[in-house]
């Protein structure tokens, strides 16, 4: 009892100096609607994320050196000499990535309970700032990873602000801190991940706390029970003084809970997964690289490659600042009516769709079917089964295929660059006549190699493009295999035939495999 | 804070201001009122106005002072010109004309050199058009291919395939008295004049 009067009377005298305990009971044990249940936790599980992000960042700042000549070497220093220092790595890494989750699982949400509309619109446009400024600290802190994915990566950003009109070139001298990627981009870049998103997000952070703590927390929307400005504060505190509990402890106890199960979760998938690079040095001379962004970034990589070319710099420069004002504006374009998603089915499509498009740009980013495979000409076999029984001139243009990297975009037997058709059946689409013309003049997306290949060259690889009838099908455009003298009589493998067993290679040659064809 | 109102009612200085009534500020009919308090509150402004601009002179001339230096490029050779082999396209490092203590690699830098013949050549920049991702040369398909979005280029930089707007950036390059220079220290970029 003593020791609880001393407590009571510190508390007295801080509160009456700083005003700071009455505000904390405030937070801490105002009414909230007694329908906040497991929707509500994603919030507070973002916060709590952030606050592993300013620890870890924190100590990461002790150990990583901001400098370009020792960036890289101070990363490794850190995974492999200090200890646990990979573990710290790994949890900024992780918990950068969840953050990320758990913040655009919490706007999903706010969005699809209408809760953005009065009177929570500042409280939404506070949440979308954050947002914006959370996918910036992503972006510098891949940045900070200083190896070939950064500084390549920091290519591209610099290529992309390169595009906006007259400003383009200042605008990226500044960005970079010089007139080329150096030290200078990565002090730059150490500043805006380490001081001012950090500092821009405690302030936002602190604004959307207030704000929510001023329109207090949201019921789980009902239907039949739209928004009135006129009326809604009156009832909403009604309701809430009647039916509602106390943050804490009562609704307190899932998100802590849900944030319990997530850190615990988080330290799981640092232990085994370790932490996210750094990858190859980052030196400019070392170009057999194919820098990709993280994965939050990767439907971004496929929105880049999939723009059409002549409207792609207008859309990188004002797509996304459209976007975020529209996100911002969405509250004061919607400020009333129903909350419930039953009602709004326009806005639940959109989300739909939305939600779709990142995922379908996120997965085409992570396979990028558009790259070429680069070693595709010198790592990649060709199937035996396409070169078994084939004449010395079409062997040659198996060779050629490879060797003109033609490759590097196509694929046979399912490896290969997928930037341009598979050729496993190109026989069946295209004439004789129809392959040179394609492999001279190019055109859809292809390269001319007029130029480069010599006649005796394209009539080898077009011998050899003219087999590759997928096996069962017939050349559907005659004139393929018959431009070569002879060749349609003789015996042609089915392909599909004895995949992985070469000692019978001598069996193709029966009757039945002739007969086929 | 609580003292001003009274201070207000109470001042000999200045005529007594119906501002709460009009639903004005106290402060801005302060500064309208003139007098002594009028002075400090236009003195302030003043003097922090005047300030901060000084304070920003520094702040914004770092900020912003990389797109104010004065051009960066500068000839650097790249060896003899007689290196280079009539009808070979190579790739060639070099160290850029300007650096810092903390640069580390980022200081080197490479370019394509494509040798015509050894009075005319092509120098490219190893960056994408599309989006700067580096490219890389097959000579035996004589391309340029990027390992990115699939921008393709032939061997004399033209666009082939893919989604560059443009050719490869080419380098301004001279022989001098046997030295093969090219005019280098900028990241190229879309724009750039070459």
């Amino acid at each position: 009892m003593k020791s609880s009067g001393v407590i009571g009377k510190t508390l007295g005298w801080v509160d009456d100096r700083t005003g700071l305990v009455a505000v904390t009971e405030h937070a801490m044990f105002h009414k909230v609607p007694r329908s906040a249940k497991w929707w509500y936790v994603f919030g507070s599980a973002t916060l709590m994320f952030f606050i592993v992000q300013l620890v870890t960042g924190v100590l990461l700042t002790t150990l990583f050196v901001p400098s370009a000549a020792e960036a890289y070497q101070s990363l490794v220093y850190i995974d492999e000499k200090i200890p646990m220092g990979w573990m710290l790595r790994a949890l900024h890494g992780w918990s950068s990535n969840a953050m990320c989750i758990m913040m655009l699982i919490h706007m999903t949400q706010i969005f699809l309970h209408g809760t953005y509309k009065f009177p929570r619109e500042l409280t939404w446009v506070a949440g979308v700032a954050l947002c914006v400024t959370t996918l910036g600290l992503a972006f510098t802190g891949q940045i900070m990873r200083w190896d070939a994915n950064a500084y390549w990566g920091l290519g591209i950003g610099a290529a992309i602000v390169d595009r906006v009109p007259f400003a383009g070139n200042w605008l990226r001298s500044v960005v970079l801190g010089g007139p080329d990627i150096s030290g200078a981009t990565l002090s730059r870049f150490f500043a805006l991940h380490v001081f001012i998103l950090p500092g821009t997000a405690i302030g936002l952070i602190g604004l959307h706390l207030i704000l929510v703590l001023k329109g207090g927390i949201s019921e789980m929307p009902k239907v039949g029970q739209p928004i009135v400005p006129e009326t809604y504060r009156e009832e909403y505190e009604s309701r809430v003084k009647k039916t509602g509990v106390p943050f804490f402890p009562d609704a307190a106890r899932r998100d802590m809970v849900f944030c319990g199960a997530a850190l615990i979760g988080l330290i799981g998938l640092a232990a085994w997964y370790g932490p996210f690079g750094p990858g190859p040095v980052p030196s400019p001379t070392i170009i057999e690289v194919a820098p990709r962004p993280d994965g939050l970034f990767l439907w971004l990589f496929a929105v880049l490659a999939l723009l059409p070319p002549d409207s792609e710099t207008f859309l990188i420069l004002v797509g996304p600042p459209v976007g975020i004002a529209f996100l911002a504006a969405l509250p004061f374009l919607s400020p009333r009516g129903e909350r419930a998603p039953s009602r709004r089915p326009i806005s639940v499509i959109i989300l739909c769709i939305i939600v779709t498009a990142l995922a379908v740009l996120t997965w085409l980013g992570e396979t990028s079917p558009w790259s070429p495979v680069m070693k595709a000409w010198t790592s990649i076999p060709t199937p035996i089964e396409y070169v078994r029984h084939r004449s010395p001139l079409e062997l040659q243009g198996a060779i050629q295929l490879q060797y003109a990297q033609c490759r590097n975009c196509h694929s046979i037997g399912g490896e290969g660059g997928k930037r341009g058709p598979a050729l496993d059946d190109v026989a069946t689409r295209l004439s004789w006549d129809q392959l040179v013309r394609q492999i001279q003049q190019g055109g859809g997306n292809m390269p001319a190699y007029g130029k480069n290949l010599s006649s005796a060259e394209t009539e080898a690889l077009v011998a050899f493009l003219s087999t590759l009838d997928g096996g069962s099908l017939p050349a559907r455009i005659p004139g393929a295999m018959e431009r070569q003298p002879g060749r349609d009589q003789s015996p042609t493998a089915d392909p599909r035939a004895d995949i992985g067993d070469d000692s019978d290679a001598d069996a193709e040659l029966d009757s039945d495999t002739v007969a086929a064809r | 804070m609580s003292e001003r109102p009274s201070e207000t009612s109470a001042g000999a200085d200045s005529p007594s201001t119906p501002s709460a009534e009009a639903g004005g500020c106290e402060g801005c009919e302060a500064v309208k009122s003139g007098g002594r308090r009028g002075f400090l509150f236009a003195a302030g402004t003043t003097l922090l106005t005047v300030g901060g601009g000084l304070a920003a002179v520094p702040i914004v001339g770092v900020a912003i002072g990389p797109a104010e230096a004065s051009d960066p490029n500068r000839w650097i050779s790249l060896g003899k010109a007689t290196n280079f082999k009539t009808g070979e396209t190579v790739l060639v490092k070099f160290t850029n004309p300007w650096d810092s203590p903390t640069d580390g690699d980022t200081n080197q830098n490479v370019c394509y050199v494509r040798c015509i013949d050894h009075q005319t050549f092509q120098v490219f920049a190893v960056t994408c058009a599309h989006l700067g991702c580096p490219v890389e040369w097959f000579a035996q398909s004589r391309l340029f291919m990027c390992p990115c979005h699939g921008g393709v280029y032939y061997e004399d930089g033209a666009r082939a395939s893919g989604p560059p707007p443009r050719g490869l950036y080419e380098y301004i390059w001279r022989v001098e008295d046997g030295s093969f220079e090219i005019l280098g220290g900028r990241l190229p970029g879309l724009q750039e004049s070459t």
